[in-house]
């Protein structure tokens, strides 16, 4: 049997030693009536080879062969061999939460690495050591800032943050009897003459995405001005490629700033694992969800790292947490610090820089195309919203698929957005494209 | 030997100018980026990030990865956490082409081998666990609780029943009262024990109409499995109540008996648990749910479903309570339990669990005079030691135990949890260890209990720091590195 020791033999002498007569007396610890009297009904076991194989077949029957343009939130940026080689090892992916420090000073370093690297990303005081992903990265936040501002019957949502984060934070308040103000869009942004109407001095925050859903930038700074103005928390949901080159969250006075890190080094293995971040200002540190890690000496005064201000956490403060959230995404913390150590601030700054020269040129190519126009007018980063008129949007899905391009996801994958037609796509281009990509994918949706 | 030059923080080790990854030459015609973007949108100055070299990265992160202990180094007997082997195929398997670079909005007819082995997941989780509707979504055990607790808010809001309270036991992981609280629920703690055992008396005196649901690990936190457990479903069932089981200890009962045979009405999984994940230094794991046909219709979305036409889709459940994340789940972890699933098989589970019976039962048994286990004659793939007595005599405390057992090249077990044993000791072997291992980790043990208390205070002695100060790091906690924290 795989991965299991003892023979025959050495299972009759263990079962000696605990003084029992078989397996049998063990499993009587479980009530006979409710004892299983059937094998579970499974598939047949595989070995090494035939699962290789079996899994092979069915990876064969995933299309990750085109080239991608594919965005809504998850990208195809590159990721060094550095990356996938250290987070490779299992002194790493084996171990688990640091409980002993003493026996975990490498992966609390590293978290401690994360944070700082986080800050200096931001501008921001301070950063966890990772959420679950984006989305509920914003969800924490928004929990967050109820606890802050003592405010709990009402936030303000921006319409143009993904669709589904905008799920997540109904999923999550629903019963919470929190009233949720959207925020309306104008021209594929938040319109912030319309929020100065629906924000008020109930609301514990103004939540915005930079870049948006649609890849447009927002007015960071209005809307930061906006929340503060009615004593509201700050919360933008950024994107952490783009500030190799954007304005970083503290610049624009965000209070809590939240991200999904898949772009700093983690695979797009079908939507997880991914990375959550959120860092925020100092003077909220005790309101914060998730693990710290703190920087302390030992007992020879030896500078070291442990889990820290753990008493805002579930295994001690139980129903009166900060969080409920206990495994985190360790992992991909590492992946993104090793990531942001590879790049620093050159490289973010070129990853940054192509991603947006090459989605514009994309952009201006493809309107170019009769029938083909940008959805809105207002300046975006990597990603663009393209609007079809003529033929379907389908039709183009389907004529750059041909010719070996994933383009997407088209709006109406996500739940209908107020004020914005649903037949508009995506479009996402990183530094990993090349010109005759684009130039290829352009020819393929001229008629 | 070691090397103490490339552990310096990263930003220590910055050299200005210094460069690891470049990316090509903009193949674009070159324009002013203020003709792209309004210039009051760019930062002054990029982010001040460390700059290194690629071999500086490579040794930093290398030799941080000698200063943690892991599975595949050490046994790992860490108490509720199921530290088992994890398996090197899965991690080849997870990065295949059109596995670890399938982005998540690939439609459904460009996706159809992922969407099968998901299928194929969700249906065998269901059989395992005897509740057949299963979501794959929560990212881990704390967001499936959360997620299912929701789903019974939602059904019992369909019936139009008012349900306000959820209940545990004292000796409750955490996350069960965390995840109701957030849920919105009120939260009513049992305190009473009899034997490590839910008190019947209590909990009969506690759930009436307002009862939505009661929570209980199941083998329970000190290892033992609930015998009662039928008669506290009954009891829950009674008032209207629904049954969740925490699936922390699911290791235990592969194949011997399922969730959905004794009572349970809902449960998660921690795929990074019973079907080895791996661990990651803290995640990711994956918490997918499994619940009575009854509350399919709730459960959160999107799941997998094959039309009649024998293709798979990706849709959400008629009344669910909606997205617990963004995109499908934590599918790197879940094909990793799918690959350990396929290749155990039924009987190879069954060989798990019973496999983490004996080691622990052995262990238990060999350790019996040395740590005294208080509750149960036997127990499942756990137990809870308590070093009460070493303490009383001579001021060993069960934290000195642990520290000195790394010395000795054994990750510590888990300590004071749970609450409800005086100077715990939680002990998890996993079926993954051999006779031998088991062996050496009690002699360890055994010599330790005969050395000078001092040398176990002042514990241990041979890793790259001891007892870090954690009380001093809470009251002016660093949380990030700066030129002044330097050494």
């Amino acid at each position: 049997m795989a991965y299991l020791y003892s023979n025959p033999e050495q299972q009759q002498e263990m079962l000696r030693a605990i003084g029992v007569p078989s397996m049998s007396t063990l499993l009587q610890q479980v009530p006979d009536e409710l004892q299983l009297k059937r094998p579970l009904d499974l598939p047949r076991p595989l070995q090494e080879l035939e699962l290789e194989q079996h899994v092979k077949r069915l990876a064969g029957r995933n299309r990750a062969d085109r080239v991608c343009f594919l965005g809504g939130g998850a990208y195809d940026h590159y990721v060094p061999a550095v990356v996938d080689e250290v987070t490779g090892r299992g002194e790493f992916y084996t171990a688990y939460t640091p409980y002993q420090p003493e026996a975990s000073q490498g992966s609390l370093q590293a978290f401690f690495e994360f944070q700082s690297l986080i800050c200096a990303l931001t501008g921001m005081d301070v950063s966890n050591a990772s959420l679950y992903e984006g989305g509920t990265a914003v969800s924490e936040a928004v929990f967050m800032t109820m606890r802050v501002t003592g405010r709990h019957g009402k936030v303000a949502i921006s319409e143009a943050i993904h669709p589904e984060y905008r799920q997540i934070i109904e999923t999550y308040l629903r019963d919470h009897g929190t009233e949720i103000v959207s925020l309306p869009i104008q021209d594929g942004k938040t319109d912030v003459s319309a929020a100065a109407g629906l924000v008020d001095d109930q609301c514990s925050c103004v939540v915005f995405q930079h870049p948006n859903v649609f890849g447009c930038l927002e007015d960071t700074s209005e809307l930061s001005e906006l929340a503060h103005k009615h004593g509201s928390m700050s919360v933008v949901s950024f994107d952490p490629i783009s500030l190799g080159l954007l304005q970083r969250p503290a610049d624009y006075g965000a209070d809590i700033a939240v991200a999904e890190g898949q772009s700093l080094g983690i695979p797009l293995q079908y939507g997880g694992p991914y990375l959550g971040i959120l860092a925020c200002r100092q003077e909220f540190v005790r309101k914060m969800p998730g693990r710290l890690i703190t920087q302390t000496t030992d007992r020879d005064g030896r500078v070291c790292y442990a889990l820290g201000l753990q008493t805002r956490e579930q295994h001690i403060r139980r129903d009166k947490a900060t969080s409920n959230i206990c495994t985190n995404q360790g992992l991909l913390a590492l992946r993104a610090t090793v990531y942001l150590s590879l790049l620093g601030p050159q490289g973010i700054r070129e990853a940054a820089e192509l991603s947006l020269r090459k989605a514009h040129y994309a952009a201006q190519q493809l309107c170019q195309i009769p029938g083909i126009e940008l959805m809105f007018s207002t300046p975006f980063f990597k990603e663009f919203t393209l609007k079809v008129t003529g033929r379907s949007v389908s039709s183009v899905i389907e004529a750059a698929a041909q010719t070996g391009f994933d383009i997407g996801p088209e709006l109406s994958r996500f739940p209908k957005i107020p004020s914005v037609a649903q037949d508009g796509i995506l479009l996402a281009v990183t530094e990993s494209r090349t010109r005759d990509e684009i130039d290829g994918l352009v020819a393929a949706l001229t008629e | 030997m070691r090397n103490t030059i490339s552990t310096q923080s990263l930003f220590e080790l910055s050299s200005p100018g210094r460069r690891a990854a470049r990316f090509p030459e903009n193949d674009l015609p070159d324009v002013a980026l203020d003709s792209l973007i309004p210039a009051k949108t760019l930062a002054a100055t990029p982010p001040q990030l460390p700059e290194l070299a690629e071999g500086d990265v490579v040794r930093h992160f290398v030799n941080l990865s000698t200063k943690n202990m892991c599975v595949d180094t050490h046994f790992y007997p860490l108490g509720s956490c199921t530290m088992k082997y994890n398996p090197k195929r899965h991690e080849r398997l997870a990065r295949l082409h059109g596995i670890g670079d399938l982005h998540p909005y690939q439609r459904p007819e460009n996706s159809q081998g992922m969407l099968e082995m998901l299928f194929e997941l969700q249906e065998m989780l269901g059989e395992i666990a005897g509740l057949p509707a299963v979501s794959l979504q929560p990212a881990a055990g704390a967001q499936g609780e959360f997620a299912a607790l929701l789903t019974a808010a939602a059904y019992f809001r369909d019936r139009g029943e008012k349900r306000t309270k959820v209940l545990f036991p004292s000796s409750a992981h955490g996350t069960n009262p965390a995840s109701a609280a957030i849920a919105g629920f009120e939260c009513v703690q049992l305190n009473r024990s009899k034997s490590g055992f839910v008190d019947l008396d209590e909990l009969r005196a506690n759930v009436d109409g307002s009862t939505a649901v009661f929570m209980i690990t199941n083998p329970n936190t000190l290892g033992l499995f609930e015998r009662q457990i039928a008669e506290i479903a009954q009891i829950v069932h009674d008032v209207g109540g629904l049954v969740y089981i925490d699936g922390a200890n699911m290791n235990a009962i592969l194949g011997i008996t399922r969730p959905g045979d004794f009572g349970g009405d809902m449960m998660h999984y921690n795929v990074h648990k019973t079907f080895t994940g791996p661990h990651g230094a803290g995640g990711p794991g994956a918490g997918p749910i499994a619940v009575r046909s009854f509350l399919a219709d709730y459960l959160p979305g999107p799941i997998v479903t094959k039309d009649a036409a024998g293709s798979f889709q990706l849709s959400t459940p008629a009344k669910s309570v909606g997205r617990v994340r963004t995109f499908f789940g934590n599918v790197g972890i879940l094909m990793r339990g799918y690959f350990y699933l396929r290749t155990l098989g039924a009987q190879g589970l069954r060989d798990v669990s019973e496999h983490a019976l004996l080691n622990a039962n052995y262990l238990k048994a060999r350790l019996k005079d040395v740590l005294p286990v208080p509750n149960g004659e036997h127990c499942m793939h756990e137990f809870v030691a308590s070093a009460k007595s070493l303490k009383d005599q001579r001021g060993i405390t069960a934290l000195d135990l642990c520290k000195r057992l790394l010395d000795y090249g054994f990750h510590a077990p888990t300590v004071y949890f749970p609450l409800v044993v005086p100077e715990a000791l939680m002990i998890e072997p996993t079926e993954t260890e051999s006779k031998e291992t088991l062996d050496a980790f009690v002699d360890a043990l055994k010599k330790i209990v005969t050395e000078d208390s001092d040398l176990l205070h002042a514990a241990p002695h041979t890793t790259p720091v001891r007892r870090p100060d954690e009380v001093s790091a809470a009251k002016n906690p660093i949380l990030k590195w700066s030129a002044c924290t330097k050494d």
